[in-house]
């Protein structure tokens, strides 16, 4: 940290240095990044893109503002305007004053000389913003060589300071490395390291942990907050997740279609929202620490080529009045001093106290705002304990009356038995001498049950196996070693008829609706393939019916899925796997690539099919908060093996395995004031590879427990892998001294 | 490791195997090497002919597996067999290998790095003057077979003498016999032959180039580690040279694969027409004289060639991505 | 892809929400939208024209022998001379092309056929399947198959020009073949693929209702570029007197007469030659609009 100054050095002596020249030491420092009336726009003509539409922003010294808002908002195309990194077709106006100088329209050695020197930015996926064929650590030392006239050691020397700072270890070795070496998370690091290597000013964040599981999210959030402690820079973190700026900034700017519609202090925003769209996306974030369902936005947002002439959100707010439709409203304050929202009715709300979110009755308007709404409530205030079990608050699902309750688990029929399920992949390298080098223990010994009309989750972050594990089972072939029992039949033994006729009962709905339609086929011709292949001649009426099963209109079947938003084609995925009428439905990540204003709409759907049609489902999910609101049981699973299962009250409300503690606690909840009250565990290092898992527990190369133990009980966790034991109610954790988790 | 390197080996030798088998009973089959000694005046007797065409392996009615056998033992000794004149295969295309590959070697080298240049720049500067001019041209140039071409060069080329009044350039043979002069002579004379057929050969092979580095260079532009250059203060530039061309030169590589075989045929076409007594000229001669054992000869070679181009290929490959490079991964 | 484009890609999409043209309307618009489009299937569809209607306008047959012209310059009689036999040039160039354009589109269809077939079934299967076609496609790589051609040529002479497409259109398919093989292997891991495997339809229908669909643009891409090489190879091979064979002309035999006399009467070259060139730049430039019309991210670039 010594030479040409390190960043302790020089952060410590900001307030006297040059570049604050404007800024009296004793008032509080001015913006060090001022945003102004920022337009961007695409094409032109009347197929012109409107993607951002008067944004504007300052962020002072130290300060992080996060930027929110769902997928076509705007919130990147803005990043890469301020750092003038848009392609030449796009037409930027406005005005990016950096420390008071105008760097929009500079030309380019002015802003090759402050990008990555007083401003630089981190990008969303890190494999494919680093350049595959040089080294990490070359990487990073070109980005100090360009700013700074240092010889080609002394760079390299601080390419490996910077990997250190951001908690590479071995850094010295790791800056030889390349790219593709890299794990997302200790890429998404390098990234980092490349940002604050000349020590900027303001740094850029543009998603940065958008493509990262959570724990390795966690511990990203951690290198940006250590980063701006030394660098004492202001950070731009832009993000879809509420959670993530809940936890992390100190003010907010939400983004709907090209502009900002409330900005404020995060307590302002998430606490006392004054647009109705900030309130709906609050109320539709499934939340890990509260029971109430997520309250689905009506509607999708507009398309930036054809936007309405009055507020943007107006075809989709529950409190829109006639006049919202004559003009867009301007971003105007209200409450508390720099709480700014653009809603003509934000008075109103204001003086109500809150605005409720009720759902629009038809051909009405909704009553004055502030009554009792029955439906969805905003977020209660800071520190809500975890609140479990009991009935759904909010909307209940529409049971069908008279349904009795299913009968106690035990009681009812077992439709997926998964016994001792492995599943080895061989493990080669190299294209021009491909050889095995290992084997990946992509399972490893799963068992599992799923009952009539019961959701049973399989949660765990990439890599855990929880993919390979309904891939095995959806092929209904023997398996490598243990068994699969599909209502009642062993897959092992199936013959070819069997296998057709269980395969009317089981089906699948993928992840990404729009991978998983085939896009040249018509919603009827996919609705109705499963319908044909099991010889059904006529699939006419049943694809209507199915259609409107799942909240579209029949009139919808002559198109294409790509003509559909993703919550309407992952309903269409949904109607197919259904046409059958299925008894087990394995789902497959099925909202997590939806836009959180969709999502809760899926999921309710999912609930009440369930409900409705005695279905029993099979979840796979990465996100804990969506499993909560979805599923009965849940099993937790780490690197091919099961650590923890049970009902999800009881594995959330008291975690017995220390993986399922980090895990809970990695989760950002959207509420400030719960994420500064939480203490959070903080998983270190990385997934080890499943070619090479550890021995005995494979948890306990991460495991906080283990550090906390001595040395025999250390020795058992090294040597003895742990049985999945019960250890409560239909509750059971694979870990010797699960007992004593609760020390963690 | 050695185990698979082993089997892609074998595979290779087994692909070659059958290829020149094939191409010798096809040969074999086809072609009627009998032939070459009807209508000759005096006719030759028939024992005469016989007694030729076996002493030569050539004989129709000898079995064809009778013939194969023969042939392949002493190919699997490393003997070709004979011409359909009597001398001996591996002489005559060993001196015709060298004419080759001296071909192959000057064409090859101007063609890819001109073809690499002009695509990446012409990327760079999309839309430009430059850009569109380059994909005229390396359209027009794709769409001329290399006959037309190499005819078209040797018609500008008698044009162009005429016009300065020397025979500047030259367009039969690879050298004036009986050259006189010392070194420097003797290479400007080489020189003077080598330009119109390596224009020939590498004309086409630049315009499939540049073609094919534009786009590769064009999906690179837009890549997210370019961006990240920038981000770091690089010049668009620097960014663009450092970063773009040195990881879209990594496909063009993989490419150069598919192309060698056309090269092959271009080669094929430039030798005959311009005089180069090269294998290629042999290749067109010897169906024309019904040689069933250089036949099959050239085929190994050219088997042989695009099984090495390949491999040389996942070499480069390698060698500029380290993804796939061995012993990468620490 | 960037992050703007993915963003922009979505607003196009919630675009064409409003009112979905079919794909067919989609990329025809964007084929004729293009300077190239118009003008490559302008000179394509002359191209055809003249070699299908052209020699009706003409006095003299392919076969016709004039004994008053040899080689006989351009003129009222002879719109484009004669050769040194008498025969017509324009005439005999207008055979040869029907035939060059007849021959290459037959090989090209063949040889696309025939490599979406064996690349989608050595993708989709895998194991033994894939190992024994790749293996094949290999081998017809290694054979030279100019040679190979020329060594066959005895076999197409007395009108077996049929017979000529069929050996062509079997050197044309390999390198399309890895293509499609490849992209078939990336297909094969996509959702709605395990979706229909995981609803129980079977593996052949599975190629072709859902794989070999949706690399169509690939296929008639493809096969519009393998038309100008089929072309070329004809051209190559009967410009050696391995292709068409008397009495048959083709464009290559016409060249390589032409080429003889082409110093003194360049009508006998540059008409033949110049056709020849014309039609597979038009066929180059359909192959190439039809790429950028199919897949505008490609080719052109991002815009």
């Amino acid at each position: 940290m010594k030479g040409y100054g390190g960043l302790r050095a020089e952060s410590a002596g900001r307030p006297g240095t040059g570049r604050a020249d404007r800024d009296d030491p004793a008032e509080p420092p001015g913006p060090v990044l001022e945003v102004t009336d920022l337009h961007v726009t695409f094409g032109a003509g009347a197929g012109a893109v409107r993607a951002v539409r008067g944004v504007s922003y300052a962020v002072r010294p130290g300060e992080v503002l996060g930027v929110v808002g769902e997928s076509g908002s705007g919130k990147s195309v803005t990043s890469l305007a301020v750092m003038g990194l848009l392609p030449p077709h796009a037409r930027v106006t406005g005005s990016v004053r950096l420390h008071g100088r105008e760097i929009l329209g500079a030309d380019e050695k002015t802003l090759s000389a402050v990008r990555g020197g007083t401003i630089s930015m981190v990008f969303q996926d890190p494999l494919s913003a680093l350049t595959p064929v040089y080294r990490v650590g070359d990487q990073i030392a070109e980005a100090v060589r360009i700013h700074r006239r240092v010889s080609r050691r002394d760079a390299a020397r601080r390419a490996v300071e910077l990997l250190d700072l951001v908690g590479i270890p071995d850094a010295a070795r790791r800056a030889r490395a390349f790219p593709h070496e890299f794990s997302g998370g200790m890429r998404q690091r390098v990234m980092i390291a490349m940002a604050i290597a000349n020590d900027p000013d303001v740094i850029l964040c543009d998603e940065p942990t958008t493509a990262l599981d959570v724990t390795v999210q966690a511990q990203v959030l951690e290198v940006l907050r250590r980063a701006r402690r030394e660098t004492g820079a202001a950070i731009v973190l832009i993000t879809h997740d509420l959670g993530v700026v809940a936890g992390s900034a100190d003010r907010v700017m939400v983004m709907y279609a090209g502009r900002p519609v409330e900005a404020g202090t995060v307590d302002d925003v998430y606490l006392r929202p004054r647009m109705p769209y900030t309130a709906g996306l609050l109320a539709a974030v499934p939340r890990l620490d509260a029971a109430e369902r997520p309250v689905p936005i009506e509607g999708t947002p507009p398309s930036p080529a054809a936007l309405p002439p009055g507020c943007p959100f107006e075809p989709r707010c529950p409190l829109a009045v006639p006049a919202c439709a004559a003009a867009e409203p301007a971003l105007e304050p209200v409450g508390s001093p720099g709480h700014l929202a653009a809603c003509i009715r934000a008075e109103e709300i204001e003086a109500a106290g809150g605005a409720p979110l009720a759902a629009r009755p038809p051909g009405a308007l909704p009553a004055e705002a502030g009554a009792e709404a029955a439906a969805g409530v905003l977020p209660a205030g800071a520190g809500v304990p975890a609140r479990t079990g009991g009935a759904f608050g909010g909307r209940a699902p529409e049971e069908p009356g008279g349904r009795a309750a299913p009968p106690p688990r035990r009681d009812r029929e077992v439709v997926l038995a998964v016994d001792d399920l492995v599943r080895y992949y061989p493990l080669t390298k190299g294209t021009l001498l491909r050889r095995r080098i290992g084997t990946v223990r992509a399972v490893d010994g799963v068992s599992f049950d799923v009952r009539e009309r019961e959701t049973l989750a399989l949660v765990g972050e990439s890599g855990c196996g929880k993919t390979t594990t309904l891939m095995e089972i959806l092929r209904l072939a023997g398996p490598q070693h243990g068994t699969v029992t599909v209502l009642g039949r062993d897959t092992a033994a199936l013959g070819a008829r069997d296998r057709m006729a269980i395969r009317r009962d089981l089906q699948v709905v993928f992840q990404d609706p729009m991978a998983s339609l085939d896009p040249r086929m018509t919603v009827y011709d996919i609705v109705a393939e499963p319908l044909r292949t099991h010889g059904i001649r006529r699939p006419g009426p049943r694809v209507r019916e199915l259609l409107r099963l799942v909240g579209l209109e029949p009139g919808h079947a002559a198109r294409h899925p790509q003509d559909f938003s993703g919550g309407q084609r992952q309903r269409v995925g949904i109607a197919r796997a259904l046409a059958l009428e299925p008894r087990l439905v394995v789902l497959d990540e099925p909202v997590s690539a939806l836009d959180v204003s969709i999502r809760a709409g899926v999921l309710d759907l999912l609930t009440d099919l369930k409900a409705r049609l005695g279905l029993s489902y099979l979840f796979v999910a990465h996100d804990l908060a969506v499993v909560r609101h979805l599923a009965d049981r849940v099993a937790v699973m780490y690197l091919g093996v099961i650590a923890e299962i049970g009902r999800v009250e009881r594995v959330y409300a008291a975690p017995l395995h220390p993986y399922t503690r980090a895990l809970l606690s990695a989760v950002p909840v959207p509420d400030p004031g719960v994420e500064r009250s939480r203490g959070h565990v903080l998983l270190e290092g990385d997934l080890p590879s499943p070619a090479d898992p550890p021995s005995g527990c494979r948890f306990r190369t991460r495991c906080p427990l283990f550090r906390m133990l001595g040395g025999s009980e250390r020795a058992r966790c090294v040597d003895e892998r742990p049985p999945l034991r019960m250890l409560g109610d239909d509750h059971a954790a694979s870990c010797h001294f699960a007992e004593r988790s609760g020390a963690v | 490791m050695a185990g698979f390197l082993f089997r892609r080996l074998l595979n290779y030798l087994a692909l070659i195997a059958v290829a020149t088998s094939l191409a010798y009973a096809l040969a074999a089959t086809a072609l009627n090497p009998r032939a070459n000694y009807e209508g000759r005046n005096p006719p030759i007797p028939p024992a005469v002919v016989d007694a030729r065409l076996a002493e030569l392996n050539l004989d129709d009615r000898t079995p064809l597996p009778e013939r194969y056998l023969r042939w392949a033992s002493g190919v699997v000794r490393g003997d070709f067999g004979r011409t359909v004149t009597g001398g001996s295969v591996n002489q005559d295309l060993g001196r015709r290998i060298g004419v080759t590959l001296r071909l192959i070697t000057a064409g090859l080298l101007l063609g890819s790095v001109t073809g690499v240049l002009v695509g990446a720049y012409a990327a760079v500067r999309q839309y430009g003057p430059f850009d569109r001019l380059s994909t005229g041209v390396s359209f027009a140039v794709l769409a001329v077979p290399t006959v037309v071409l190499a005819n078209i060069l040797i018609i500008a080329a008698v044009w162009f003498n005429y016009l300065v009044g020397a025979h500047v350039l030259l367009v039969s043979g690879e050298a004036t016999p009986g050259m006189p002069g010392g070194f420097a002579a003797q290479a400007a004379d080489r020189l003077r032959h080598l330009v119109l057929p390596t224009l020939s050969l590498s004309l086409g092979l630049a315009a499939v180039y540049s073609r094919y580095q534009r786009n590769m260079m064009l999906d690179v532009l837009g890549a997210d580690f370019v961006r990240t250059a920038m981000a770091k203060g690089l010049r668009r530039r620097t960014a663009l040279v450092r970063h773009a061309l040195r990881t879209a030169l990594i496909p063009a590589v993989t490419y150069f694969a598919f192309t060698f075989g056309a090269l092959l045929v271009g080669t094929t076409f430039t030798e005959k027409i311009f005089g180069w007594h090269g294998m290629g000229e042999q290749l067109v001669n010897s169906i024309s004289a019904n040689d069933v054992n250089t036949v099959a000869a050239i085929s190994c070679f050219a088997a042989l060639a695009v099984l090495a181009a390949a491999l040389a290929s996942d070499l480069m490959h390698a060698v500029l991505d380290p993804r796939v490079r061995m012993g990468a991964d620490r | 892809m960037s992050v703007t484009d993915e963003e922009l890609a979505e607003q196009h999409e919630a675009g064409d929400r409003l009112g979905a043209p079919s794909r067919l309307r989609v990329v025809a618009g964007r084929f004729f939208g293009s300077f190239q489009g118009r003008a490559g299937f302008a000179l394509l569809a002359l191209m055809f024209l003249l070699a299908f209607a052209g020699p009706f306008l003409g006095r003299w047959s392919y076969t016709d022998r004039d004994f008053t012209a040899f080689l006989a310059p351009p003129s009222a009689d002879h719109w484009w001379g004669t050769l040194q036999t008498g025969a017509d040039v324009y005439a005999v160039t207008l055979r040869g092309m029907r035939r060059s354009l007849v021959v290459g589109l037959l090989a090209a269809v063949v040889g696309t056929t025939l490599a979406a077939v064996v690349g989608a079934f050595a993708g989709y299967f895998a194991g033994w399947t894939d190992r024994a076609l790749t293996w094949v496609t290999d081998l017809l790589l290694v054979l030279p198959a100019f040679l190979i051609l020329a060594v066959m040529s005895p076999l197409f002479a007395s009108g077996q020009w049929p017979l000529f497409v069929l050996v062509l259109a079997l050197f044309l398919w390999m390198v399309t073949s890895k293509i499609v093989r490849g992209v078939t292997i990336s297909l094969r891991e996509r959702e709605f693929v395990y979706a229909a495997r995981f609803m129980g339809v079977r593996p052949t229908t599975v190629i072709f209702r859902h794989i070999l669909p949706n690399m169509s643009s690939l296929l008639v891409v493809d096969a519009t570029l393998n038309v100008s090489a089929a072309i070329l190879t004809e051209t190559s091979l009967s410009y050696f007197g391995f292709g068409i064979q008397p009495p048959d002309v083709s464009l290559g035999s016409l060249i390589a007469d032409g080429t003889r006399t082409a110093l003194y009467a360049p009508w006998t070259f540059w008409f033949c030659a110049g056709l020849l060139v014309v039609t597979v730049l038009a066929v180059n430039m359909v192959g190439d609009s039809l790429r950028d019309a199919f897949d505008p991210a490609s080719g052109r670039g991002r815009r």
